[in-house]
This record gives structure tokens, C-alpha cells and sequence, in this order.
């Protein structure tokens, strides 16, 4: 019989505390892999969902701010910006294209994006993925709405179907925008950023809406203006809430900075989408590694238990260490039987903990995706995974050197006596 | 050759008195010996020289020829899982093994053992079940139960049939029957000495218990051979 096979045999027979063990370092390994998985993934969802855009451009602010408002959809605008404005630096030489944002309409919950056609053409995200239609097409009449997937998924629309917006971002005692329904035009495919969880219009669309508002206030009935009649008049943007930069060249990126920092008429921010992350990973960065810390600590802790059920093993298992030897074990078996015992831990616990982190994963991808427009990818195990793995397992192979060598120390004075 | 060949054997743990003080013993191929002493007479540790688990302070401890004390630690295991089969008093079986596994454990050890097994051409299973036979443990049911929860007579002869699985050339006893009782006392040395015979093992058998002694070809007192007991009883 193998060390291995008497090692097992050994645990079946100790079966409760051998799986809560086992258990333990399972809860554990899954914790520090559940942690560092979303950190990354949560990392490159960001990322990826400005990895086209060279600048954003809005109301002067902190960098943060634009970035997560007009990117993210976290927040709010402090200003706008006109529209003349936004034509002026949108002509500069270095520019190849622009995307105009107007936020703060809003859909049971889901933002209003009010933007143009450069939006579908333009925007790029990901691995230099663009926008692409699940359905229908872009917005081309003054009343058509796109919706990200998950929007549609959510609330159940088809193309065709009519919806009405509400002003302003509160899901509660909302305006709506009710004489001027919008028509779905399109649904978009899933792309894992914030553009699943928005409606987009056209900017003359934002301004339809608003044309008889005066004052930020809903006009009264006698002023209104019916969609009908909106359809009629010439409408033009008069102010966008951001607008997104792709260069000809990178190398400009600086120069455009400056020149829109710079600019007089009005107070403008230009940020650098990664530099801006970089500055959120800064802020979150603590956290994150406290979390991660938190889970290195755990696992050492179920480590530890694990030496401690071994050790405390030991001393009801003399007299099974000494049969053995009697049969013909020599101490080097004792050792090897024990060592075995900790490495069949480890790699018990952390091979059930990558069970338990692949369950979680697949069963609260949908909602984090659906609450929090994150999205998790459940990948196969990466470097880091298999990594950690193996420093699991070895760890547990060097703790169970402990509870082996005193086995062994004891397998060695007691010989072949059989202690009762 | 003799299996057993004692000479001028002094030992003592420490710098006590020793324990043992034995000038000569001798025991050959094939007999079937009874060593009688009380407890604490040092049956244990003569056992523990004889099992090259001590090694004497003076004189020459030879089993099958070998000198014990010229082998290094490694090959005094080895020599034992080789050539030595031991049938403790009580509780020696494996607990979470089944008896056949247990019955088989020695072989994993030894590969001569193994081998000789092999030889036979059987499997360690056939060989396994074989000896159980022959000792009076037939019934399959019997033999996929725990060893838990067989009698302690039961538990004995998995016992021998482990200690004589592989032909090891010497079998120790340690008072193998003392937890049975008077009946089953007999059967069990009976049985012993035929699978000892069948397997052409030398048995050395020590207990306090002299109404065994005339089953044995040759009985010894302790006392006797060992001249440290004199001075300490």
C-alpha cells in the first residue's frame, strides 16, 4: 500500500475534522482569490471601457470627478459647456474625433446619454472594440432611442416600443418627460462598461425635450410644446455636459491638455483617462490591499489550524505509528505519512477553494453586471491563481514538516512499543 | 547457523544497573521457543534487542547471522521489515484498515516479503486471505469488516497473519494471548505454530503465562538466562 493511499485511509477515518480542515482552507483560498479577482477584474472593466479615448474634455473639475461622471455615469456635472465651445476645440488640427455627451435625463434609473452618431463610429472600448447592434440601428430620427443591452434585458424592450424619459437622476418624484415618448431604434449588443446600462439619444433630442423648459422647470400648459410641433422647428444643441477626444496622434495628448485647460472663454478640464484611473487606484489602492491583507491573514490563520489539528492528532496516533513501524515502516514513512497528510490539505482546501470561487463567480456575475455594471469575466486560472496555488499547497507542505518531524522524532524513541 | 545467537549481551538504560546481563542464548531454525518472566523482568527490552530497535552496551546481538550492532539505523529497519514479523499483546492492528489491508501491510514495507509472496504466485490479496484461512478466518463477511469490530481473538490471528504474511524468517510474540481466554488461548498457539512451520518461521514467544509453556518445543525462564535478575529480585 502507498503512502499516499495509507495517508487517505488514515484521514477517512478522521473524516470530520479532516473536512473541516479541508473546509477552512477552502473558505479561505477562495477569499483571497475572490479579492485579488475582483480587484483585477473591476481594474480592467475601468480601463477598458475608456481604452479608446485619448481625452476627456468638461467643466473644470477635479479629474476624478469628470472621469467618473462622464465616463462612468458616477455623479454629477458641476457645468456645461457650450456649444460653440465644443465646435471650436473639437476643429483643432490634432483632433480625429470627437463625441459629444449631454447627461442628466434619466430612465427608470438607467442615465440619458445624449450624444451623436460619432458615438456608434467613434467610440471604442475594450480591445479596440466599437459599438455594435444587437438590433435595429442608430438613432436617426429626432425621437429614437438606442439602449445599451442590459437596459433592454432589464425592463424588457424591443425595438419599436415607445418610452418616455424622466429629467433629472433621481429614480423617485422624477419629471416626465411624457408629451415626447422616444421610440427604440436600436439595441446594443453587451460590451461590459456603463454604455450596457444607458439609453442614448441624439443631442437634438436632449434639446426637443427641453426646448419649452424654462429655468430648469417644466413649462406649464400653456407654453408647452408638443412633439409634433418640436419636430418642426430647427433645433440645435446650445451646451453638451463633456465630449470625449480621439487624436491623430497620441503624441498630442499634451498639447491638446494644455490648449483646452488654457482656454479663456471658458473653464475647462481635459484629463487623461488613464492618468485619472491611475489617481482612483491610488484612492482605492489602500483599501484594496487592507482587503487583500485581511485574506493573507485568514489564510495563515486556517494554516495554522491546520498544524494545530495535526498536532493535536499526534498524540492519539502514537500507537498507530508504532504498529506501523513494528510492520516494517521505517521513520522515513512516518514522515512521509504526515507530510502527505498536510500536502493532501492543502491541496484538498485550495482545490475546493477554487470550486468555491468558480461557483460564487458564476452565480453572482449576473448581478454585479445587473447592480453594479461590472463585469466579471470567469476565466480559466491565471498565472496568479496557479501561483497562489501552488505557495498554498507548499505552505501547507512546509507546516506539515512540523507535525512530520515530531512524528518522526517519535516514531524514532519509541521504537516498537506499543504505548497503551 | 543459528536465527538467534546472544553472547555476553549487557544492557542498561543509562548509567543505571543493567537490566540485562545475558552470557548466552541460542535459538535455531524452525523451533518454537517460550520465554517466561514476569513483568519487569526486561522481556521488552530483550525483544528490543532482538528486534534491533536497542542496541546492547556490551557483548554481540546476531539474528540470521547478522551482528545488529554493525548496521546503521537505515539498514537495521530494513533488516527488521525483512526478516521480522511481530505479533504484539493487544490493539495492534491498524484501525481505519480493513483486515486484509492490514493483513497486507508489512509487504508495502519489504520487498523481499513482497517478492516471496510473489514467488508463491499469488497476490498479496490471495496470500492475504490464505493465511486468514488457514487461521480460521474464512468468512468473507468477516473479512471486509473493520478490524474494530472483530473480537479480540479475532484480532489476534489478523495479527499473525500479518507478523507471517511474506515468510519473515523469525516471529516475535509479545503476550499475544494474554486478553484471551483459556480456550481460545490453545487454538490460537496451535494455529500459530502450524502457519509458523508452514511458512518456515522460527517463533519466539514471551509471556508470564506458564500454562502455555508445554506447547513449545523449548521453554526458557528469563530469570534464568539473564544474571542481572538475580541480583535484582
Amino acid at each position: 500500500m502507498s503512502i499516499l493511499r495509507l495517508a487517505l485511509k488514515s484521514l477517512n477515518n478522521r473524516k470530520t475534522t479532516a473536512l473541516l480542515t479541508i473546509f477552512s482552507i477552502a473558505v479561505s483560498v477562495a477569499l483571497l482569490l475572490g479579492v485579488e479577482r475582483l480587484r483585477v477584474e473591476a481594474r480592467n472593466s475601468f480601463t477598458n471601457t475608456v481604452s479608446g479615448t485619448d481625452l476627456v474634455v468638461g467643466a473644470r473639475s477635479s479629474p476624478l470627478n469628470l472621469l467618473l461622471y462622464s465616463v462612468f455615469h458616477m455623479g454629477n456635472a458641476t457645468n456645461n459647456i457650450t456649444w460653440q465651445t465644443y465646435q471650436e476645440l473639437a476643429a483643432n488640427n490634432a483632433v480625429a474625433w470627437t463625441i459629444p455627451i449631454a447627461l442628466g435625463d434619466s430612465h427608470r434609473g438607467y442615465r440619458v446619454v445624449g450624444t451623436s452618431g460619432d458615438m456608434f463610429t467613434h467610440y471604442r472600448y475594450g480591445d479596440e472594440q466599437s459599438l455594435s447592434f444587437d438590433a435595429g440601428k442608430p438613432f436617426t430620427d429626432l425621437f429614437d432611442v438606442v439602449l445599451g443591452s442590459e437596459v433592454a434585458a432589464a425592463l424588457g424592450y424591443d425595438l419599436g416600443q415607445q418610452i418616455v424619459l424622466s429629467h433629472g437622476l433621481e429614480s423617485a418624484a422624477l419629471q416626465k418627460h411624457d408629451d415626447k415618448p422616444f421610440r427604440v431604434a436600436g439595441i446594443l449588443k453587451p460590451t461590459g462598461t456603463p454604455m450596457d446600462r444607458a439609453l442614448m439619444i441624439s443631442l437634438e433630442g436632449i434639446e426637443a425635450l427641453h426646448v419649452d423648459w424654462v429655468n430648469g422647470a417644466a413649462p406649464s400648459a400653456l407654453f408647452s410644446v408638443s412633439a409634433e410641433k418640436a419636430r418642426q422647428m430647427s433645433l440645435k444643441p446650445t451646451s453638451i455636459t463633456a465630449y470625449f477626444v480621439g487624436l491623430k496622434s497620441r503624441i498630442a495628448a499634451f498639447r491638446y491638455q494644455r490648449t483646452v485647460n488654457d482656454y479663456a472663454p471658458e473653464a475647462l478640464t481635459a484629463i487623461l483617462p488613464g492618468v485619472a484611473l491611475g489617481e482612483l487606484w491610488q484612492l482605492v489602492g489602500s483599501a484594496e490591499n487592507a482587503l487583500l491583507a485581511i485574506s493573507v491573514m485568514v489564510l495563515v490563520a486556517c494554516l495554522v489550524g491546520m498544524l494545530t489539528t495535526i498536532l493535536t492528532s499526534l498524540n492519539e496516533r502514537r500507537r498507530e505509528m508504532s504498529i506501523l513501524r513494528s510492520v516494517g515502516a521505517r521513520p522515513w514513512h512516518i514522515f512521509a505519512l504526515m507530510i502527505t497528510e498536510s500536502m493532501i490539505y492543502g491541496v484538498a482546501g485550495t482545490g475546493l477553494g477554487f470550486a468555491i470561487l468558480y461557483g460564487l463567480l458564476l452565480a453572482i456575475q449576473p448581478v454585479l453586471q445587473a447592480s453594479l455594471g461590472l463585469h466579471i469575466a470567469v476565466a480559466m486560472p491565471g498565472t496568479f491563481e496557479l501561483v497562489l496555488a501552488l505557495v498554498i499547497i507548499g505552505c501547507a507542505t512546509v507546516l506539515g514538516a512540523v507535525p512530520a518531524w515530531r512524528a518522526y522524532r517519535n516514531s524514532l524513541s519509541d521504537g516498537l512499543t506499543v504505548r497503551l | 547457523m543459528p536465527v538467534i545467537d546472544l553472547s555476553n549481551v549487557l544492557f542498561g538504560w543509562g548509567s543505571a544497573k543493567p537490566v540485562l546481563d545475558i552470557p548466552e542464548l541460542v535459538v535455531h531454525r524452525g523451533e518454537t521457543v517460550f520465554i517466561r518472566g514476569p513483568s519487569g523482568s526486561g522481556k521488552t527490552t530483550l525483544l528490543g534487542l532482538l528486534g534491533a530497535v536497542l542496541t546492547p552496551s556490551a557483548g554481540q546481538v546476531r539474528v540470521l547471522g547478522t551482528d545488529l550492532a554493525s548496521l546503521t539505523p537505515v539498514q537495521r529497519d530494513h533488516f527488521r521489515a525483512r526478516h521480522l514479523g511481530f505479533i504484539f499483546q493487544m490493539f495492534n492492528l491498524i484501525p481505519y484498515l480493513s483486515v486484509v489491508d492490514n493483513v497486507t501491510l508489512p509487504l508495502s514495507f519489504a520487498r523481499d516479503r513482497l517478492e516471496a509472496v510473489q514467488r508463491a504466485g499469488r497476490s498479496p490479496q490471495q496470500e492475504a486471505e490464505r493465511l486468514l484461512g488457514h487461521l480460521g478466518l474464512k468468512d468473507p463477511a468477516l473479512l471486509e469488516r473493520p478490524v474494530t469490530g472483530l473480537s479480540i481473538g479475532q484480532q489476534q490471528r489478523v495479527a499473525s497473519a500479518r507478523a507471517l504474511i511474506g515468510s519473515p524468517e523469525l516471529v516475535i510474540a509479545d503476550e499475544p494471548t494474554s486478553a484471551l481466554d483459556a480456550d481460545t488461548r490453545s487454538a490460537f498457539i496451535r494455529l500459530l505454530f502450524n502457519e509458523c512451520e508452514a511458512a518456515g518461521s522460527t517463533l519466539v514467544f514471551v509471556s508470564h503465562d506458564r500454562s502455555l509453556e508445554s506447547l513449545f518445543d523449548r521453554c526458557l525462564s528469563l530469570n534464568d538466562i539473564n544474571r542481572a535478575a538475580g541480583e535484582a529480585h
